[in-house]
């Protein structure tokens, strides 16, 4: 065990560089080159200003996440409350100085660019609770004064994002933190109850739901209700989807998307453009990518030796996976339009960087696997 | 050196390696339902969401095909197509209807009527179907709109085509074409594919008749166009095909002759080659015009048709019907003669009157005809004596003959509004009017009153089978080269005048379908016609050609519409003395040349009074007319025929 420390600690930069997960590292810049290529399309096969930032990010963020990757573990550990602290302070400053767009108040203007704390604060949840877990005993886990801590770090950022209003991104932060207490070991029936005292209180939500959102309720239940107004959209992701066919339409040739059909084709419909353009081979491709970077997540997760880092991967991996998989299953016409992008392939900039950030975490977990945290 | 502290964390690991695996196993299940649902769409459905996707993609909008010309016999369009300038608006394509409609008022001569109309029509089709604002705007309202058309935004200036007619002289005949209208949708199985907003569509006489080939198939733009309705580019573009023209037998200068001629009056005028049945004029009057109805009618015109007693939209040439009058006497006798019920040299004594079952029954002339035969009959059309011949004959096979020739049944094919007119007889009453025949009423069908009922071209026809020599004809108004072998028979005969073939078996040579049991009764009736038109003491006998090149054979006719009083009788009153709806309608069959005959022709005036007055002059010079025509018109014919 010292032996382990003591080498641990003197990590020459080439052992650390060896020592990174290639796979992970490989399929994450082949993801994203494909997303460069989704994009160009969607700018209609020029170099426009979406490609352009696009591949300015993707590049920022990778070199970003990259360098994340060799941050000592500790750092990691010993600034996860306040990583998460800060975090929440720059959702509180959407509350107030946020940009109001399309009638929802999610983005701070940062002059280079404008971030979404909300996209942020994903991470910063399973950190928060990834460190809380880790440092609480097994027999105190179940306790209910230590779920009192939990419970707040959970429900204020949530009511936050939910206000702003972004119902999507705030169920997503839910997920994430959820999935880590789970894992920790918090007893089913905590989860059971709250799930109760939620579906109680699921009249009241409705009631505070905006219009729109209740129609986007109701039109995933019936897409066909109102097919020029909000079912449009999951109508239309289905057509491109389901006349891309076995091979796809061919790269550019995305009648759909270039025709305007599509909506929001830059961010949460990225997924459908690269489907009809590319077909059922096309999906099974991006999928088996992601399948990819949740396995070798998962994979650094076991490796770990610290529970702090198992958490943060397992959670990681976790979120990411449900990431993925809602915003699929939403242009696949199985989940109402929450408005969740897809990780690495969506336009968005603060997505990327929280993704991208995670990321780097999960690696600096795997270069530095037998580090102890405290 | 295991502290508890680490032991703890050891379980706790395994706790979240545990629960870890559990999360892995729920992943790859949704993982499958996320590939199952890619399968489902993009395998199992990819046809449907093709479709789907196409019908995104593509717009067709229907092109308008161009209608078939109507010709007449020497390639004189009658009915054409001309250049209209129109406006046209796709909905989708404007900002703000109505201040694009306020600003068009101010261009062009839009009511708010039709402005309603249109909010209507744009409410109900997609929005970027083209409506059409006008249909027909003049050249200098066109190049106003032109010059403003980049602050009208969605109206597009059209340079289309449209149904003309040269004049109106063969507006019943033709018909008229105008706007499809709902019930034509549902009633015409046709127009189902085939129908472009703002087609015109054929609504009565050839224009109907012909409809459906005449139409031509529509042609079509298809074009990809993005979700705002863009158009990006065409893909496909069909020009359509225009419809079908049509050759007629009508004589257009004939028409015109004879529309002039019958101008003021209510009356009709039918001429028909014998041999053939082409018909060479067909004119009704008071007729109307016809282009009026092409770009939506003007209310205050149809209120005028509509309302003028001489009903100028009736085609009264084919479904006005009139009691023949005397012009039936002619199939009176010669059914007599092929029945054996009298000869042509049998007597009677006209004393102006006569008695029988309880009735008086006059002759037109008061003072009677003295003895009289069947030649004399016809010529001074003797009632009495056809009293005599009908009550020797009966109404039953009168009746026969009649329908034989033609009467009270429909001869045109497709003509819709072509009436079949009463040939009556026993049965028909009992079914019809459901009483047995009186004797009485066989003596008034014998001088053609009572049921009768025949149209002018029905009589014409019959006029026509008489003077081909008897033998069954068509009547056709669509030229076709055909023809059958009535033309060769009469000039085989009379190159053979001692043939030694019976008449049976020449007629069946020739495949001809004879009408007469013996054709002596024919050439009897042809020789009684010509007196009554030739020789002194005739009905017609004042308007004959002296001209052997013009002489023709008639007979005259006047329907009573209302019967004289044993009063009116014995005052003499004249028919001009009568008020205008109580006048008889006067009619003049005749044939022509005489030696050679070649036309038919059948006319009617609606109250002229007696036919020899009335109608005969009428006929005279239409008769001159067509005749100066003939040659011109054979070597027409001649033409055609080396061609084939």
């Amino acid at each position: 065990m010292f032996r382990a420390r003591s080498i641990q600690s003197s990590l020459s930069i080439k052992d650390k560089i060896i020592s990174i997960d290639y796979i992970l590292v490989i399929s994450i810049f082949i993801l994203g080159l494909t997303s460069i290529l989704a994009m160009y399309s969607t700018d209609g096969g020029e170099l426009k200003y979406h490609t352009k930032s696009h591949i300015l990010r993707f590049f920022v963020f990778f070199g970003m996440f990259l360098t994340l990757s060799f941050i000592q573990i500790r750092f990691w550990h010993s600034q996860s409350y306040l990583i998460y602290i800060l975090f929440f302070i720059l959702l509180l400053g959407v509350k107030y100085f946020g940009l109001t767009s399309s009638g929802s108040k999610r983005w701070l203007d940062l002059y280079f660019m404008n971030l979404q704390p909300s996209e942020l604060m994903k991470i910063g949840l399973i950190l928060f609770l990834a460190k809380y877990y880790h440092r609480t005993s097994i027999e105190n886990l179940n306790r209910v004064r230590y779920l009192f801590l939990p419970v707040v770090v959970l429900i204020a950022p949530i009511i936050l994002v939910a206000t702003q209003p972004d119902l999507g991104t705030a169920l997503l932060i839910a997920a994430g933190g959820l999935t880590v207490a789970w894992l920790a070991g918090v007893r089913v029936k905590f989860f059971a109850f709250s799930g109760l005292a939620f579906l109680a209180l699921l009249p009241i939500a409705i009631s505070f739901l905006k219009p729109y959102q209740k129609s986007r309720i109701l039109t995933f239940l019936n897409p066909e209700r109102d097919p020029l107004g909000a079912g449009y959209q999951i109508i239309q992701s289905k057509i491109a989807i389901g006349s891309g066919g076995l091979f796809g339409k061919g790269f550019l040739q995305g009648s759909q998307s270039y025709l305007d059909y599509l909506p929001e084709k830059h961010t949460d419909f990225i997924f459908t453009l690269f489907s009809e353009e590319f077909g059922f081979f096309g999906s099974l491709f991006i999928l088996l990518l992601y399948a990819i970077i949740v396995w070798r997540i998962i994979k650094i997760g076991n490796v770990t030796r610290s529970n702090f880092g198992k958490l943060f991967c397992y959670g990681f991996g976790t979120a990411f996976f449900i990431y993925v998989v809602v915003n699929m299953m939403m242009v696949l016409g199985l989940l109402p339009i929450v408005g969740s992008p897809l990780p690495i392939m969506s336009y968005g900039g603060s997505s990327m960087m929280a993704i991208m950030l995670g990321l780097g975490i999960v690696m600096s977990c795997k270069v530095y696997k037998d580090t102890p945290v405290n | 050196m295991l502290s508890p502290s680490s032991g703890n964390t050891v379980i706790k690991s395994k706790l979240i390696g545990r629960r870890m695996f559990l999360l892995t196993a729920a992943k790859a299940i949704v993982t499958f339902g996320i590939i199952g649902r890619l399968v489902s769409l993009q395998i199992n459905e990819r046809s449907k969401y093709k479709t789907l996707s196409d019908k995104n993609r593509f717009r067709e909008w229907k092109l308008a095909p161009e209608r078939g010309v109507i010709r007449d016999f020497f390639d004189k369009e009658i009915a054409s197509n001309q250049q209209v300038y129109q406006v046209h608006l796709i909905p989708e394509n404007s900002k703000d209807i109505e201040k694009l409609f306020v600003r068009l008022k101010t261009i062009l001569n839009i009511t708010e009527k039709k402005l309603f109309y249109l909010r209507r029509v744009i409410a109900k089709q997609k929005p970027w179907e083209p409506i059409i604002v006008s249909d027909n705007i003049t050249w200098s309202e066109f190049s106003r709109l032109n010059l403003f058309l980049h602050e009208l935004e969605g109206v597009k200036p059209i340079v289309s085509v449209a149904r003309t007619y040269p004049d109106n002289s063969s507006a019943h005949i033709l018909g008229y074409v105008s706007q499809v209208s709902a019930k034509d949708l549902q009633t015409k199985k046709y127009l189902k594919d085939l129908h472009v907003p703002g087609m015109s569509i054929g609504k009565t006489g050839l224009e109907r008749k012909l409809d459906e080939e005449i139409i031509g198939k529509i042609g079509f733009q298809r074009y990809e166009v993005n979700a705002y309705g863009k158009r990006i580019k065409q893909i496909l573009i069909n020009e359509g095909q225009a419809g079908k023209s049509f050759k007629t037998t009508l004589d257009f200068e004939v028409q015109k002759f004879t529309s002039e001629l019958l101008k003021d009056k209510a009356a009709a005028v039918c001429v028909m080659d014998v041999y053939n049945g082409d018909i060479v004029s067909l004119v009704s009057s008071p007729t109307f015009e016809p282009n009026e109805f092409v770009h939506g009618l003007d209310k205050t015109y149809w209120n005028s048709l509509i309302k003028n007693e001489m009903k100028p939209l009736t085609n009264k040439t084919i479904s006005g019907l009139y009691p023949p009058g005397s012009t039936i006497k002619t199939l009176v006798a010669l059914s007599a003669l092929e029945n054996g019920v009298i000869k042509p040299l049998d007597t009677f004594k006209c004393e102006g009157k006569i008695e029988l079952y309880g009735e008086k029954f006059h002759c037109w002339e008061k003072d009677g005809h003295g003895i009289v035969n069947l030649r004399k009959g016809i010529q001074r059309s003797c009632d009495v004596y056809f009293y005599e011949v009908a009550r020797k004959l009966g109404v039953d096979r009168l009746s026969e003959t009649a329908k034989k020739f033609g009467l009270g049944k429909k001869v045109l094919n497709g003509f819709i509004e072509e009436r079949a007119g009463v040939v009556p007889n026993t049965k028909w009453k009992k079914k019809f009017i459901g009483q047995n025949w009186y004797l009485g009423e066989t003596l008034h069908s014998g001088i053609g009153q009572g049921y009768f009922q025949s149209t002018p071209l029905q009589l014409c026809l019959m006029t026509a089978q008489i003077a081909n020599g008897g033998f069954e004809i068509k009547p056709r108004i669509i030229f076709d080269k055909k023809n059958n072998n009535l033309r060769e028979y009469i000039k085989y005969k009379n190159e053979n005048p001692n043939d030694p073939l019976p008449t049976d078996l020449l007629v069946s040579n020739f495949e001809l379908k004879p009408l007469f049991k013996n054709q002596e009764h024919i050439n009897l009736i042809k020789d009684a016609m010509f007196s009554s038109s030739n020789e002194p003491g005739g009905t017609s006998y004042r308007h004959r050609w002296e001209n052997k090149k013009f002489t023709f054979a008639g007979k005259t006719g006047s329907s009573q519409i209302k019967r004289f009083t044993e009063a009116q009788r014995e005052a003499e009153v004249k028919q001009e003395s009568l008020p205008y709806k109580d006048r008889d309608h006067a009619l003049f069959v005749a044939y022509a040349p005489y030696s050679d005959p070649k036309y038919a022709i059948s006319v009617l005036v609606e109250h002229g009074g007696s036919g020899g007055k009335a109608a005969a002059p009428i006929a005279k010079k239409v008769i001159k007319k067509v005749l100066e025509r003939h040659e011109l018109r054979e070597r027409i014919d001649s033409l055609l025929g080396e061609q084939v």
